[in-house]
């Protein structure tokens, strides 16, 4: 066959029967791939609620959301001030301390390193918030990346507050 | 495939073997022409042949007593330890079992490094190659996850994490690897079940890894083109069976010392630990192989550039046979590629030696300087190397220097050369 054949009546039926051949294939594979993705009653455990009344200014609760880690911090009046008073251009990934605690006083978020997911630990690093021993990422009072090779802040789930005692998340 | 025709002797086998030719096979494996001169670092082929078939067998017997869900499979390993007769043995053997693999593949490779198997006609061998040693990683590691103890658990969240640097689709990639939205019961389910598969995936790139080097051949210590069969070769059976069987030996000594005398050296403590995922261990270290490349990921401060960086070292290897542009294979006769051949050696050895160590202060700055050689050796150093390099007259066969048939005398120099090094 030359190369500069124009195509013909069989050469259009091959490529419509190998289009439609290729359209069934990667829908029978759909299934066999999305099989992997979260199931239903994974979904179903998408929300808890936590009773924070014991809680004292300067102390934290970890709980188990979504099969990780979610900090409840209740921080102290120095701890807001000083999370309030940075510069947002010092910031990483700027965030205003604002937009990350809907209430001053409470911090909800993510105990999971943006970083590669370690647990970070509380009260330790160089900015007095958290600090993550598998690759050192130090984050601030707010939860907020300064110093090493996580890219973001600390993430902060979907929450509200029940009531003032109770913290919903998800 | 076969060098020559072959008739089996017996009616029957004849009969058999117009019909499938399996006694054909059968005698090219056996008389497969071998260059006479190969050493012992060509002996971990076979060692790496019985390797696999180990951690098959015992993985098998493993898999009939361990259970893969979060609440059980912890305890299922110690049931194995303290209950299942000889249970102990079999998991110590199929958990050194890896580290011997690894041991054994990183010889293999840095032996064809050394002695230029990568290079043409053989780079489909190297490549099939690579792909098997990107296989091994991902059973090592998955297997790794199946005790559910706290390294287990943390090195998997680690890992799959880092598909998470992809951008735009990496966190949907890391939902869909997990199952969920962190490492849970769907996440160990499914990589059981990975880590029995690829074992098998293995075993079929190796038919292939074999018939392509039986094509061309083996490659050799001087590494010239040599005639098949001639002077310079023998058959496979008896000649290097035996050899290779005696090496297997010794391999299995040093096998059996760690399995009896310490199995639990090359593990971590923290494993003996069920995986918590409220708690992180203090410091989280992968096993021994695989660190060269994680200090490589933890030497570059970006999340992407650190996972691009890891992943680049090992596919750039696939491009070895034409990074390096030299025409001579054995670096016998590459004097300036034999230094720099053993600086890289060393400076894997640093990788794996700072990827063990805290990623701060001087062993940062070590791993960061071992990254940047290890690449620039393969970009810049071997494409280079091969237009600059004067390299010594190669033989013009295996035999003739040896009996004393060539009156070049620089060669019969070169050869004495290359017995002390070897």
């Amino acid at each position: 066959m030359s190369d500069k054949k124009k195509p013909n009546r069989r050469d259009f039926i091959f490529t419509a029967t190998a289009a439609v051949g290729a359209v069934g294939a990667g829908a029978a594979a759909w299934p066999l791939i999305d099989q992997m993705n979260p199931d239903a009653s994974v979904k179903a455990l998408a929300s808890t609620e936590v009773d924070v009344s014991s809680l004292q200014p300067g102390q934290s609760i970890t709980v188990l959301w979504r099969g990780k880690p979610v900090f409840i911090k209740r921080r102290t009046e120095n701890e807001i001030s000083e999370a309030r008073n940075v510069k947002i251009s010092d910031l990483k990934h700027p965030e205003k301390d604002e937009d990350r605690a809907q209430n001053p006083e409470w911090l909800v978020m993510l105990g999971v390193c943006t970083h590669l997911g370690c647990v970070p630990l509380a009260d330790k690093g160089e900015y007095g918030g958290w600090f993550c021993p598998c690759h050192g990422s130090h984050y601030d009072t707010a939860g907020r990346i300064r110093k090493g090779p996580a890219p973001t802040n600390l993430e902060i789930p979907k929450y509200e507050f029940v009531n003032s005692n109770t913290i919903k998340i998800g | 495939m076969s060098d020559h025709n072959y008739t089996p002797s017996s009616k029957f086998g004849k009969w058999f073997n117009d019909r499938l030719p399996l006694l054909t096979l059968a005698n090219h494996l056996t008389d497969y022409p071998t260059p006479k001169n190969l050493n012992y670092w060509w002996t971990f082929g076979g060692i790496l042949t019985f390797c696999l078939i180990t951690q098959i067998i015992t993985g098998l017997v493993l898999a009939m007593h361990y259970i893969a869900h979060a609440d059980l499979a912890f305890s299922s390993v110690e049931h194995i330890m303290r209950d299942v007769n000889y249970g102990w043995l079999i998991r110590y053997i199929h958990a050194n079992g890896a580290s011997m693999f690894f041991l054994a593949v990183y010889i293999h490779i840095f032996r064809s490094l050394f002695y230029g198997s990568y290079k043409a006609p053989r780079e489909i061998i190297w490549i099939l190659g690579i792909m098997i040693y990107l296989l091994m990683m991902a059973a090592a590691f998955m297997g790794y996850v199946l005790p559910w103890g706290q390294m287990s658990f943390w090195g998997a969240t680690v890992i799959t994490n880092l598909f998470s640097a992809i951008p735009l689709v990496g966190e949907s990639i890391t939902t869909w690897l997990w199952g969920g939205y962190s490492v849970d019961n769907p996440t160990l389910t499914r990589f059981f079940t990975l880590h029995y598969l690829i074992p098998f995936l293995i075993l079929g790139l190796v038919v292939l890894h074999i018939w392509a080097l039986h094509v061309p051949g083996n490659n050799n210590p001087v590494g010239i083109d040599i005639q098949k069969p001639s002077k310079d070769t023998v058959p496979f059976h008896p000649y290097i069976v035996i050899k290779d069987l005696f090496a297997l030996l010794l391999f299995m000594i040093v096998f059996a010392f760690f399995v009896f005398y310490s199995p639990n050296i090359l593990g971590h403590a923290d494993n003996y630990i069920e995986a918590n995922p409220l708690v992180t261990p203090a410091h989280i270290v992968p096993e021994w192989y695989l660190l060269p490349f994680y200090a490589i990921l933890r030497s570059i401060p970006d999340k992407l550039l650190g996972v691009v960086a890891m992943l680049s070292a090992i596919f750039i290897l696939a491009a070895l046979p034409w990074l390096d542009t030299s025409k001579v294979r054995s670096a016998v006769f590459r004097p300036l590629y034999k230094q720099f051949y053993w600086i890289l050696v060393i400076d894997v050895l640093i990788l794996g030696y700072v990827g063990a160590m805290p990623a701060e202060g001087l062993y940062l700055l070590i791993a960061r300087v071992a990254t940047a050689y290890y690449f620039l050796h393969f970009l810049l150093i071997l494409p280079i190397l091969g237009k600059i390099e004067k390299t010594t007259p190669l033989p013009l066969s295996i035999t003739s220097p040896v009996l004393g048939g060539s009156t070049d005398l620089a060669m019969a120099k070169n050869t004495d050369v290359r017995k002390e090094k070897l």
